[in-house]
């Protein structure tokens, strides 16, 4: 049933990444994102992080995803869209990269042990039974990897300067 | 002091640089909005040098000399083993010198840029302060979260001063082009992290070195991770074919910014490239020397080729600094201890004479973004003396001339090629540089050799004072790696002593 589940979310998420490349409309690219964004959240909870999940139902799927879409309607109403992505060697070139680097993979992994989720997985069951679905993220988050997630505050600080700068309006 | 990361307060003091630098761009901040320099931006008066605008920047420049401090401290504190996610060796301690000295240099140069743009200087300090930041933390770091961490905080901060001047439409698209072109970089950069934790199953780099050289690693994955890993690192160092967005964002970007770019985000995606690859690759050589090989060759030719047929000043350093950067990827396809410490003291010696080229053609271009061509210079040598020496000097360590610092530089670069016996990039190092004296020497010989093209046509050049500080920081200290190059490398050969095991340089590889 699980695998039957992972592959059905599977399916959709890899169609909803390819029909934000060939979408015609902006707004079609952000629904078939919110898609495979929603479906990554299904393989989550298959995974068992269910905290994952609702984040990233929330914040993705939900606050920047919506933001997008309120951007681009706002930006671009009453203009007609225009198919700017031009089969050529070059899209041929790109397809065939992923393409091979697809099959690399599959062969990697096809040959591994795929009856658990991974070399972690026996750690994550453990810390999960210790610390429950949040703690096992919380717990690492801000003891082992407390420099990082200051870092990430340093990186949203100069994110929003940076913005604030570039968009401030009076420029004399 | 022996710190072993057991307790979360050695990670403070272990980080000390980077979280002084950090405050000071908070505070430098928090200044620029609040009283007197409020709108110093919209009516600057009085002297650029001192006062309203240029205090901030003084201030910018105290907290560099207090985290260059806490740096010298750093030397006297040792850690306990080589697996934590912050590495405390000498070879971080000495990327951070070249960072710390990159922005003491731009800050210097670009007071009275800051002042005749009408910039805002609180932000444009800050960020300055925070892309060193950030390029700290990506030398620094022994994981790849943290260089990821680190690499996106220097990028943004830099992305955001590349459009800094909103009265230039050329900056707003150096700006864009940038931006897009970065975060596409960044997308390559984060799979092959993802992939590399799929391969060993950790993102620290000494795990990952064991990883590798046990066997226990997968292959196939590993292969495209290093692929990824490269075309990420290739894009931040500009080296060629990921180098197309550099001549437009260096002749958009403000020009102290360009110096700035051209200085720091290089040095830091070098030392990160170095440390990744060497320590955390290390065993995977034969796999991407190859790559590293060909990418120095065409890197080297094509750049120094397209520099010929330059007009404009700012493109043409842009080439160049492309050309630098395929030389720095000849001292990491040698990947042996003498490249290493070529590799530091070349980013010393090249951070030195581009900020100061770069400083010369602020000046020129009456601290603006005026007048940028080649023909500018004409005569200018004779009507500004000094400056002409100075820029001249700058030219000549470029191109690589005996008794400049970039020809030491070069010489180191070539003796670790040549430990790794690369000869064909050592036959291709020497040809280029021969060709790129071209287009060097064409500026100097332009400047020295032809009058002016009109009466008073350098009258407006103005070098204020905390200019004329940076330009003699930077000549004497490209004469005295010239002629006493000893010291310097002693210190960068005492650097890279313990980074890692250097397996590169197997004899008789070629692609």
């Amino acid at each position: 049933m699980v695998t039957f589940l992972f592959y059905v979310f599977a399916a959709v998420a890899v169609g909803g990444a390819i029909g934000v490349v060939i979408s015609r409309s902006p707004v079609g690219s952000l629904l078939s994102m919110i898609a495979t964004l929603g479906s990554m959240a299904a393989i989550f909870v298959l995974l068992e992080a269910h905290f994952l999940a609702a984040i990233q139902i929330i914040v993705y799927a939900g606050a920047i995803m919506v933001l997008f879409l309120f951007v681009i309607m706002l930006l671009n109403l009453g203009h007609d869209y225009q198919k700017d992505l031009k089969v050529g060697a070059f899209s041929l070139v790109s397809f065939a990269t992923v393409g091979a680097m697809a099959y690399v993979l599959s062969r990697q992994l096809g040959a591994a042990d795929l009856s658990d989720s991974g070399p972690g997985a026996a750690a994550i069951d453990a810390a999960i039974a210790q610390h429950g679905v949040v703690g096992a993220i919380a717990q690492p988050l801000y003891t082992t990897y407390v420099v990082p997630f200051e870092i990430t505050g340093i990186l949203l600080l100069v994110a929003i300067v940076g913005a604030l700068v570039l968009a401030k309006k009076n420029v004399a | 002091m022996e710190l072993d990361f057991s307790r979360q307060l050695h990670f403070f003091w272990a980080l000390l640089p980077e979280i002084i630098l950090c405050t000071f761009g908070m505070v430098v901040l928090v200044a620029g909005v609040s009283g007197k320099y409020k709108d110093a931006d919209k009516a600057p008066s009085g002297d650029p040098s001192f006062g309203t605008t240029a205090d901030l920047g003084w201030l910018s420049l105290i907290g560099v000399l207090i985290a260059a401090g806490a740096n010298g401290w750093l030397y006297g504190v040792k850690e306990v083993g080589q697996d934590s996610m912050i590495a405390l060796d000498h070879f971080r301690l000495f990327a951070n010198w070249i960072f710390l000295l990159a922005a003491a240099l731009t800050i210097l140069i670009s007071f009275a840029y800051v002042y005749r743009q009408r910039l805002q200087a609180g932000e444009f300090f800050a960020l300055i302060l925070f892309a060193t930041a950030g390029a700290m933390f990506m030398a620094g770091a022994r994981d790849l979260i943290v260089i990821f961490l680190g690499l996106e905080v220097m990028s943004i901060a830099v992305y955001a001063l590349t459009a800094f001047n909103r009265r230039d439409r050329k900056s707003a698209e150096a700006g864009l082009k940038y931006f897009l072109l970065g975060a596409f970089a960044t997308g390559f950069f984060l799979y092959g992290i993802a992939l590399t934790y799929g391969a060993t199953g950790s993102t620290n780099v000494a795990v990952i070195a064991t990883s590798v050289s046990s066997g226990a690693a997968t292959a196939g994955l590993l292969t495209i991770a290093i692929a990824l890993l490269v075309i990420g690192f290739s894009f931040k160092v500009s080296a060629v074919p990921f180098h197309m967005w550099t001549p437009d964002v260096y002749e958009g970007a403000p020009a102290p910014v360009t110096a700035f770019m051209s200085a720091t985000v290089k040095a830091a995606a070098f030392i990160a490239f170095a440390r990744v690859f060497l320590v955390a690759f290390n065993d995977s050589y034969t796999t991407w020397f190859p790559i590293l090989w060909w990418l120095a060759a065409i890197t080297m030719v094509s750049a120094n080729l397209i520099a010929l047929v330059q007009t404009n000043v700012k493109r043409m350093l842009a080439y160049s600094s492309i050309a630098h950067g395929g030389y720095l990827l000849l001292a990491l396809t040698a990947a042996n201890p003498t490249a290493t410490a070529g590799m530091l003291f070349y980013l010393l010696v090249y951070t030195l004479m581009n900020i100061g080229a770069f400083a010369i053609v602020i000046s020129v271009a009456h601290q603006a973004e005026e007048r940028q061509y080649i023909d500018d210079y004409t005569g200018f040598g004779w009507t500004n003396p000094a400056l002409g020496v100075f820029l001249t000097i700058f030219l000549l360590s470029l191109a690589g001339f005996p008794g400049t610092g970039g020809f030491m530089g070069k010489i180191y670069l070539l003796q670790g090629a040549a430990e790794s016996e690369l000869w064909w990039l050592m036959v291709i190092l020497v040809l280029t540089t021969v060709a790129s004296y071209w287009y060097y020497l064409r500026v100097a010989w332009l400047m020295w050799m032809k009058n002016p093209t009109s009466d008073g046509q350098h009258d407006l050049v103005i070098t204020p004072f905390p200019m004329r500080l940076a330009l003699v920081v930077c000549v004497g200290l490209i004469v005295y790696t010239g002629i006493f190059p000893g010291a310097a490398l002693e210190f960068a050969r005492a650097s890279v002593q313990g980074l890692g095991a250097f397996g590169g340089g197997i004899v008789g590889l070629a692609p």
